[in-house]
């Protein structure tokens, strides 16, 4: 079974792809912990979420996952080096007010982050605000100027920078325009990145 | 379904402090049935002036302590876990404490009895467990001071827990809990009827009794839910008393509470239990909390409250992240509610739900004697 047929989301399809059989994984912002149960059905993983909603906490409970009730920014210092071999992001990286140090933390206690967010040099985004004037407002950036969770706008080729600028080394990197995958120019043309990343 | 307290006896149990006691009855009670590989049993383990009778109706129609957690299809399910509920030891509600005849002696123990901890109280349960011929709980689970003594199964023999659920607990009393209970007993050796312990056939001191239940009682609530359930109100009068009557519902109520505990607990056991909460700390032996958490294989449900400030969530996480940082399976939430420390007992909707899909996982998932973690 695909997970994308059972999560309905393609950036999990391509998580799920990167992680072998019987990996120790934590998901950071892992809401109802369905990306984990399936990891542990279909990957037989040793799992653990951090989520911080209270609802969906319970919910990741009810799932079976093993879930702290924390905010992420703070709540990764207490894990050992290396006590991953997977750390997931997914489409948290923009809502983090110190994207860095977080991603240094994950790289501590992880030998890999897989890191998933929403392009915003898509040229969707582009024509967004190029045309209407305002903040963009696509399907993936849906929210008004006030209500955006998102801090941190960040493209492809921002990201691509930070590698370089930390040092991390690319082990993988994929992109999604819809549920299609592969772009050709993806920093305009790819909605969602993914990527695999060790120290 | 009416249930039925049963005893057990055993011979001796060393005690933390030295002494040894001999000659201990315990009282239990359980719940559901047994299966045949033994690795559905649970152990509910009260709170400080909780009893045996966790669940289900007793004889005088009393419903259990935790009747809302226990039972069919509830958190702890009867229909597929076989549940243990055991009275402490120190406690009165019929396991060995000071208000039992001390063997050869003819009168009861009083302040003769041995001051005890919560993993004497552990210990004593291991033997029980023992006893019914269990190799390995499902879980031991407890609110407050039960809680205490679920982090002390999963410490002292890690190799019988395969789980572990400390609920609005701690790993060690803070100095404003210790000194919440030294008040308590304060008031009752102050009382002159306190006698030195030794008011068993005589006058009880109702009076110290009922005033350490009162303090209890508001440190069990929050300001909100005492908003809620008294305000200001009058008891039933239009106009202060100018004396000193009582004038707030919130007078009558606990002074109600704490001449109805008089009736139902041994002011002995009070002083005795509240100590043994006092003296815990789980990282007593070992250089950190963390380092004497390091034995335990469980896999942990932590669960705190919102409006708990006796026990606060910031206790709770202390232990979340000192089994996080040696990398232990453990969940942790901090459920919403306005009840204050009494949530565990009152509020169980969320609670019930996340319980039952932690054990769920735990029961599928049950590891036999394999120690990981």
């Amino acid at each position: 079974m695909q997970v994308r047929e059972v999560l309905g989301r393609s950036d999990y399809a391509l998580i799920s792809e990167l992680i072998p059989e019987g990996a120790r994984v934590l998901d950071l912002g892992c809401g109802d912990g369905s990306l984990l149960e399936w990891l542990k059905a279909n990957k037989k993983v040793e799992a653990r979420g951090v989520e911080l909603k209270r609802e969906l906490v319970q919910q990741a409970i009810s799932r079976g996952v093993t879930v702290y009730q924390g905010d992420l920014e703070n709540s990764l210092k207490e894990y050992p080096d290396g006590a991953f071999d997977y750390v997931i992001l997914s489409q948290t990286l923009q809502e983090l007010r110190q994207p860095l140090q977080v991603l240094q933390e994950i790289l501590r206690i992880g030998r890999y982050a897989i890191v998933a967010f929403p392009n915003f040099g898509h040229w969707r985004v582009r024509l967004s605000h190029l045309f209407s004037g305002g903040a963009p407002r696509t399907k993936l950036f849906p929210y008004g100027w006030h209500d955006s969770p998102n801090v941190h706008f960040l493209t492809i080729e921002d990201f691509e920078e930070s590698t370089r600028d930390q040092r991390w080394t690319v082990e993988k990197r994929m992109f999604l325009s819809g549920h299609t995958r592969g772009t050709a120019m993806p920093n305009l043309m790819a909605e969602v990145a993914v990527y695999l990343l060790r120290r | 379904m009416t249930t039925e307290t049963q005893f057990a006896r055993f011979d001796s149990l060393p005690l933390d402090s030295g002494e040894t006691l001999r000659d201990l009855q315990v009282a239990y009670e359980t719940y559901g049935r047994l299966n045949e590989s033994r690795t559905n049993a649970i152990l509910v383990l009260h709170a400080f002036t909780g009893d045996a009778h966790a669940a289900g109706i007793d004889h005088d129609g009393k419903p259990g302590w935790w009747d809302n957690m226990i039972g069919p299809g509830k958190a702890f399910d009867t229909e597929r876990h076989f549940i243990i509920c055991t009275n402490v030891l120190g406690g009165c509600r019929g396991t060995t404490g000071p208000s039992s005849d001390e063997p050869g002696a003819g009168r009861p123990y009083g302040l003769r009895f041995p001051g005890i901890t919560i993993s004497d109280m552990v210990r004593l349960q291991k033997l029980l467990v023992d006893h019914l011929g269990i190799p390995r709980l499902l879980a031991v689970s407890g609110g407050s001071m039960g809680g205490m003594q679920a982090l002390e199964w999963a410490v002292a023999y890690p190799e019988s827990v395969e789980a572990c659920i400390p609920i609005a607990s701690t790993a060690r009393h803070s100095a404003q809990q210790i000194a919440f209970n030294e008040t308590g007993r304060q008031a009752i050796m102050m009382d002159p009827d306190f006698a030195g312990g030794d008011y068993y056939g005589g006058k009880l001191p109702a009076r110290g009794l009922s005033v350490a239940r009162m303090v209890g009682h508001i440190t069990y609530m929050s300001d909100e839910s005492m908003r809620e359930k008294f305000g200001r109100r009058l008891r039933n009068r239009e106009e202060f008393s100018y004396a000193f009557e009582v004038d707030f519902e919130v007078e009558s109520y606990l002074r109600y509470r704490g001449s109805q505990f008089v009736g139902r607990f041994d002011a002995n056991s009070y002083l005795y239990i509240t100590k043994a909460m006092d003296y815990f700390d789980l990282s007593a032996d070992a250089p950190s909390l963390a380092a004497s958490l390091e034995r335990a294989t469980s896999r942990f449900l932590v669960i705190s409250f919102t409006s708990d400030w006796l026990y606060p969530s910031y206790q709770s996480q202390e232990i979340v992240n000192a089994l996080r940082s040696r990398n232990h399976d453990v969940t942790y939430c901090e459920l919403s509610s306005n009840y204050g420390h009494d949530a565990f007992l009152v509020d169980v909707g969320e609670q019930t739900e996340i319980v039952k899909g932690f054990l769920g996982r735990c029961q599928r998932e049950f590891r036999g004697g394999v120690a990981c973690k």
